[in-house]
């Protein structure tokens, strides 16, 4: 068994990087743990669970898509090629490698998204056997797990007290990483530590089959009045991908820019007629849950929530999806 | 490696026509002929494009031509937020961006020999204009043409001068109307809302369909009165709309229930809105 030490996972970032990988990985910022791009001097937090998801690497909050230069009387547009760097996400939970599954679904279908796609292909994922879960984690409780292998091209686990790791690599993609992981790698005992232990709070088929028949229900006034529509949830959520085309312009030239949006936003479905299909939170509460719990399922065959629990942790006024689901699920089995 | 959906084709304004107050036909040619072929390779009536300039943004409405007019499309649309106020800024000799055709669109292969009604109100003819001049350009092959349009007043009637051509042909039976109060002294068409003039007129269902489009609220009464005529929901169609950015069903902004009017639609029939929420529509 070769082990990895987990004070040269700096060495590790650093010589990936050195094969022109760019490294995303759990990195100390100020008083968070973030997912970002690591830079020499970097501390990598590999078993803390960062505040934003890997949805910012594949599918960035604001990219242009467009470009148009500006004359007289016209323009002339340019095609823009998708910045898609060679990428190691490392270190990242099965939750949120679970997520990018529904991303690569939505992505894919039907018009194939060349800046998704790209990027998408130039990414290897390294994930990480979870250890240690909070109140707000749910992930088995929307079909994932802990130590789930699924879509990631490698997997570390940590071992030894949290002192050290073991990596195997899955697919082509992981294998090409395992002689630079081998670098750093030695051969020594594994006592692996204990996954992460993460309680069933639902059943998740019971929430989609409510869902499924309760479009009118008045649960949805109740939870929409606590709901301010800040969009927190959407923004840090690994799997939500709605999303807003807006014109950047000068004088001189347009960037057409894609941005995060969200369902909850006042102006999501507002029409240029002033008519709103859903004109108060109530309605778009629905739909975001509806989304995730039935209309994704129904098109891509999964539920686009994946556990991680930043919705919860984030909301400025509690509302955790998992608490919902619960209460749902929770009076559909007392019925 | 995928192309770009959002690179759009960039076509040319080479006619343009006020049509109503605020409302406005652009005839438009495709710059790069690879686009135009690529554009009627795939259209067919009831699709949509996404129309745009640069800093204004894009938006969604219907083709107005139909396929078989090959060398051009044709779109009209209503002054009514920033992009359409800086469409219609732009002027014949300018060009404007355009990405399409997307959507599903009406199955008129399956209408062959069929006696086809078609009820309009105010705007919502441009959608339903290409699929009248689809089957009038290939006459022979359907049935009986009936057209019910009304507006709100005469001088809201779009396509003036073609309801004067459809009127004079023998093979269109079109009825127009304007809601009370909307006529002129010379106004000699009906009066009245459209759901009643339709009954008024009382085409047969026999072997047919109908086509709706307009306004919510004259959609929503002229269902029951079809129904009542004796046409199935199945054989009842109309186009939906609602806001869309990306229109290949990425954004998840055009959902009505778990359907995208982009991909799944925008042509439904009663038979499959009635399955749906009324509410988010």
């Amino acid at each position: 068994m070769t082990l990895l030490k987990l004070s040269n996972l700096s060495d590790l970032a650093a010589a990936l990087q050195a094969q022109g990988y760019r490294v995303v990985a759990p990195i100390q910022d100020d008083a968070v743990v973030r997912l970002r791009s690591w830079r020499p001097g970097d501390t990598v937090r590999i078993a803390a669970l960062p505040v934003n998801s890997p949805k910012d690497f594949l599918f960035p909050r604001c990219e242009a898509i467009g470009r148009y230069v500006l004359d007289r009387d016209g323009f002339t547009s340019e095609d823009l090629p998708a910045r898609a760097e060679k990428t190691v996400l490392l270190g990242i939970r099965p939750c949120d490698v679970a997520a990018l599954a529904g991303l690569d679904s939505v992505f894919a279908w039907g018009y194939p998204d060349k800046f998704y796609g790209e990027r998408r292909a130039a990414t290897t994922i390294v994930s990480l056997v979870c250890p240690s879960a909070d109140d707000d984690c749910f992930c088995t409780s929307v079909g994932g797990a802990p130590d789930s292998t699924v879509g990631a091209d490698a997997m570390l686990r940590l071992c030894n007290g949290g002192t050290a790791m073991t990596f195997a690599s899955m697919t082509e993609k992981g294998k090409a990483l395992d002689a630079v992981f081998g670098q750093f790698s030695s051969p020594g005992e594994a006592a692996v530590d204990p996954v992460a232990e993460v309680p069933v709070l639902f059943n998740s088929e019971v929430v989609t089959d409510w869902c499924s028949k309760s479009f009118e229900s008045t649960v949805w006034r109740t939870l929409g009045l606590a709901c301010l529509g800040c969009g927190a949830c959407a923004f840090m959520c690994p799997a939500c991908h709605c999303f807003d085309i807006q014109d950047e312009s000068t004088d001189a030239q347009v960037d057409r820019l894609r941005n995060w949006d969200s369902c909850g936003f006042s102006q999501f479905t507002l029409h240029a007629s002033g008519h709103n299909p859903r004109p108060d939170q109530p309605a778009r509460w629905r739909q975001r849950m509806m989304h995730k719990f039935r209309y994704f399922k129904e098109r891509f065959g999964r539920v686009a929530c994946t556990g991680c629990g930043r919705c919860g942790r984030l909301c400025p006024t509690g509302m955790a999806i998992s608490d919902v689901c619960r209460e749902i699920a929770r009076a559909e089995e007392v019925r | 490696m995928n192309e770009n959906t959002y690179h759009p084709a960039v076509l040319r304004i080479v006619d343009a026509r006020d049509e109503a107050p605020e409302v406005r036909t652009f005839r438009l040619e495709f710059v790069e002929e690879a686009d135009r072929a690529r554009f009627f390779e795939k259209y067919r009536v009831g699709m949509f494009g996404l129309y745009g300039f640069p800093g204004a943004g894009e938006s969604t409405f219907c083709v107005a031509s139909p396929p078989t007019r090959e060398r051009y499309i044709e779109c009209t649309f209503r002054k009514v937020g920033r992009v359409t106020s800086a469409l219609q800024d732009r002027e014949i000799g300018q060009t404007i961006t355009f990405r399409g055709p997307y959507g599903n669109s009406f199955p008129i292969e399956e209408w062959k020999g069929k006696n086809i009604l078609f009820v309009a109100g105010g705007i919502a003819l441009p959608p339903m204009r290409s699929v009248i001049w689809n089957v009038l350009d290939r006459r022979g092959e359907f049935g009986n043409v009936t057209i019910v349009y009304g507006a709100r007043t005469v001088a809201d009637l779009v396509y003036k001068h073609e309801l004067a051509e459809w009127a004079a042909r023998g093979d269109v039976a079109l009825t127009t109307a304007v809601d009370p109060g909307g006529e002129t002294p010379e106004w000699k068409g009906r009066v009245g809302l459209v759901p009643p003039v339709v009954e008024a007129v009382a085409p047969s269902s026999d072997n047919g369909v109908a086509v709706v489009c307009g306004p919510p609220i004259m959609i929503k009464y002229s269902f029951p009165v079809l129904k009542k005529l004796g046409f199935a929901p199945t054989a009842i169609y109309t186009t939906l709309e609602n806001r869309m950015k990306c229109g290949v069903g990425h954004c998840a902004r055009c959902n009505v229930g778990g359907v995208y009017v982009c991909r799944d639609g925008p042509v439904f029939t009663l038979a499959h809105l009635e399955t749906l929420p009324q509410q988010d529509m």
